[in-house]
């Protein structure tokens, strides 16, 4: 595995880097927020992106992507996690466009990859169905009727369902709620017949939505991949999209944690500063270690999805890690945030409210930390 | 960068000759009684340990990255690495544990004389001299600078007097690298050098500390007018705390090693035969392919995990070092993070074995089910030798996050 960045990764971090600083503070977040923005992001600020190529890093050149691998699309995240910056690069690109590229078939592939390099196509993985992220746990149903299907059900906290253009349904072709064999997943247009979509307006102001599917009719060809074959192939996409999360994660943390080191070497009380007293210096010494392990977590975990010899369950194995411990330590990182910048910390004119209302619902989604310690004691056989 | 096809060649003839060199028994995995710390009356429970040993010391392969003027091995990192693969492919022991090679070593190598290097080096690579360390005084701990030992020029000798405290087998060391005060005049961390001399030396004492794990592996050591040369004086007079600190690096790192065990199938360096937490814990309640507790499932999990990234955090640092680098600041933190998770794993195996594990002597407990409540009190120094915790913590504060120092009890 591959715990440092290449040349050209390290190129991509710094100008991605620059470009947020520049173009995306949290104003940004701050601003969508107030206005009550009807998308929930920065369209011109999602078009400078797209011409930057940033949907296009983890999608081969053949699909009109730029092939730089996850670790590519990695960097990327954790430098827009930094400023929090809303866009469609979770929903539709690292878990839309992975959906496509895990499950598709050759045509699916060569047709719609290319419309979410250039940002045409915007997707939404439909996955939860309850309060808690359990994937295999789906009673929404695709019965066969004639040459399609007919979908019924309901799923909540998906990320961007009110923006996207298609929606990846999964859903429970066979068997019972709880088994894993008999899912499906398909690719309904957000606007048909049936398909009613509310938006919730979430703490951190990134946007999902509940969606209820009513009869809603869907042809052979919107399925994606195998019927009732899906448990796999849907894993490995979630997977690829908790190692994201955790990469965006890993950006947010290190910024608030930057934040409140800047505020402990500033603030004086006691005609002292407050960096000096041993009571917070060693708390932040104790996150600074764990940010050290969230970043080596983040950096196994992406070089491994990048890295064809790595089977789909060792991948699991260290997304689980990743996601239980940045879920983890985003929580502790930004609770000692708000504690330590006191009074202000709890202001929401002070940027770093945002942080520790991002760190819950980034820990939430795709699992949380006892989600994935229970993963990760499953998949080690224990 | 060596190229990958004379690595390759390295990987090749590295596996022959382990195959061709690497006895049966040195195979299979460590057992207490046949830890080899070498020196000069040395043991050795199983003669296969000896024949190992001679074999990869000949090669200069118990130092791989140590210079061959020295008797070291000579390899560079990309080829050190293959080796320690290579070995860890068949198992193979570590032919030789010493604090020579994992402390004393390193900075003689940066701060010795040629001289100094000559007389030194080959006998630590060969396993021939045991050597100890005296540094902490019964009344400097972890304000180590304000240590008393002192140290009197008189002609070609120095005069010590003074004592040490948890000096780690002083008892069994032929030479001890000391840190001793050679002027009183100065600021503590002014008057400080680093000096080495044989344990046979009259004058020198020592005295076994029991501890609460029942074993006693730490001694008092006195000094009663201890006749030193002073061409064994390290890196120059008063100089000794630029050589103590580096030497503390090169110590933290490898107490920080404890750490990694959490992660393998087996325990890496410590020897219980307690293979892993959640194998214990399922085999104490009988389950099969599920752990039946899920609080302490949920906790080992969590461990595990942590003990994963910790692992990978340790990796990430040996890739981002350049070559020939020594461990920087993030020792403190490996070391600080390593140590707490040897404690939670041995906190753990106490959950996992239940009352088994709580045992003292006698009929009723397996050998070991006993090594597990000896060796989870044996951890609890872990964050205190080579640096408290808290001591660790400072230093990230202070050289890591560049946080103010007014109280200044960081150690300079």
């Amino acid at each position: 595995m591959s715990f440092v960045l290449n040349e050209d990764q390290q190129l991509l971090k710094d100008s991605a880097k620059s470009f947020v600083d520049q173009n995306a503070p949290v104003s940004v977040l701050r601003g969508l927020r107030d206005s009550k923005d009807g998308r929930g992001y920065d369209q011109a600020l999602w078009q400078q992106m797209l011409e930057l190529g940033w949907a296009g890093m983890a999608i081969p050149e053949a699909y009109g992507g730029f092939d730089f691998g996850y670790q590519g699309l990695g960097v990327v995240l954790e430098e827009t996690g930094r400023t929090l910056l809303s866009s469609p690069l979770i929903a539709s690109v690292l878990l839309g466009g992975s959906a496509i590229t895990v499950l598709g078939s050759e045509a699916q592939k060569s047709s719609l990859l290319p419309q979410i390099v250039a940002g045409e196509l915007l997707l939404a993985l439909a996955v939860d169905e309850k309060v808690n992220h359990c994937p295999n746990r789906i009673s929404t149903t695709a019965e066969k009727k004639g040459d399609g299907y007919v979908i019924n059900g309901s799923k909540t906290f998906v990320l961007d369902g009110h923006i996207a253009n298609k929606l990846l349904v999964v859903a429970r072709t066979s068997g019972a709620t709880d088994d894993n064999d008999g899912l499906s997943v398909f690719l309904v247009d957000a606007d048909v017949e049936g398909v009613s979509i509310a938006r919730s307006w979430m703490v951190d102001s990134r946007n999902s939505a509940k969606i209820t599917f009513n009869n809603v009719s869907v042809d052979a060809d919107s399925l994606l991949g195998e019927e009732g074959n899906a448990f796999a192939g849907l894993n490995r996409v979630l997977d690829i999209g908790r190692i994201g999360v955790a990469a965006e994660m890993l950006g947010s943390m290190q910024q608030a944690f930057d934040m409140t080191l800047d505020y402990l070497k500033q603030r004086e009380q006691f005609g002292v500063l407050i960096g000096s007293f041993q009571g917070l210096q060693h708390r932040a010494a104790e996150m600074y270690s764990e940010i050290e392990l969230c970043k080596s977590a983040v950096r196994g975990a992406l070089s491994a999805l990048d890295d064809g010899d790595k089977t789909d369950e060792e991948v699991a194995i260290l997304a689980s890690i990743a996601k239980a411990k940045l879920s983890e330590v985003a929580t502790l990182v930004s609770n000692e945030a708000v504690q330590m910048h006191g009074g202000i910390g709890m202001t929401d004119e002070y940027d770093i409210g945002f942080y520790m209302k991002r760190a819950r619902v980034a820990s939430a989604f795709l699992g949380d930390a006892l989600f994935h310690r229970d993963r990760y004691a499953t998949l080690s056989g224990f | 960068m060596q190229a990958i096809a004379q690595l390759e060649d390295f990987r090749e003839s590295t596996r022959a000759w382990l195959e061709e060199n690497c006895p049966p028994s040195m195979r299979t995995p460590m057992v207490d009684a046949e830890v080899v710390w070498g020196g000069r009356n040395a043991t050795y429970a199983n003669p296969e340990s000896k024949v190992w040993l001679d074999r990869m010391a000949a090669k200069g392969w118990t130092t791989p990255t140590w210079p061959v003027e020295y008797g070291g091995g000579g390899l560079s990192k990309e080829e050190s690495i293959i080796l320690s693969q290579e070995m860890a492919r068949i198992n193979a022991r570590t032919p030789l544990n010493s604090f020579g090679i994992s402390m004393l070593g390193p900075v003689l190598l940066e701060y010795g004389t040629h001289e100094q290097k000559m007389e030194h080096i080959p006998k630590i690579v060969r396993g021939e001299i045991r050597w100890c360390q005296g540094y902490s005084e019964p009344g400097s701990g972890s304000d180590l600078a304000s240590l008393s030992t002192k140290a009197v020029p008189d002609g070609d000798d120095y005069v010590i007097n003074g004592s040490k405290v948890w000096t780690s087998y002083a008892d069994k060391a032929d030479w001890i690298f000391c840190l001793v005060r050679t002027d009183s005049e100065v600021p503590k961390h002014a008057g400080i050098s680093f000096i080495l001399f044989d344990m046979l030396t009259p004058g020198v004492s020592t005295k076994p500390i029991q501890l609460i794990s029942g074993q006693s592996p730490f001694c008092e050591t006195f000094f009663d007018d201890v006749r030193a040369k002073s061409s064994n004086l390290v890196g120059g007079l008063n100089n000794g705390w630029t050589i103590a600190k580096r030497l503390l690096q090169h110590e933290r790192t490898m107490i920080s090693g404890f750490g990694l065990a959490g992660s393998q199938g087996d325990k890496g360096g410590t020897t219980s035969t307690m293979d892993s937490v959640e194998g214990a814990a399922m085999h104490y309640r009988g389950d099969v392919d599920r752990l039946s507790d899920p609080a302490l499932r949920d906790q080992i999990a969590q461990f595990k995990i942590d003990s994963a990234a910790f692992a990978m955090t340790s990796q990430r640092s040996i890739q981002e070092s350049k070559q020939g680098q020594g461990p920087n600041a993030t020792s403190s933190m490996l070391k600080n993070y390593g140590c707490e998770l040897n404690k939670r794993r041995y906190e753990l195996l106490l959950s996992a074995l239940g009352s088994q594990a709580l045992g003292w002597e006698g009929e009723g407990f397996e050998a070991d089910e006993l090594a597990v409540t000896r060796e989870w009190l044996r951890s609890k120094a872990n964050s205190i030798e080579g640096g408290t915790s808290e001591v660790q913590l400072n230093v990230i504060a202070k050289r890591v996050l560049g946080l103010p120092d007014i109280l200044s009890l960081v150690q300079k």
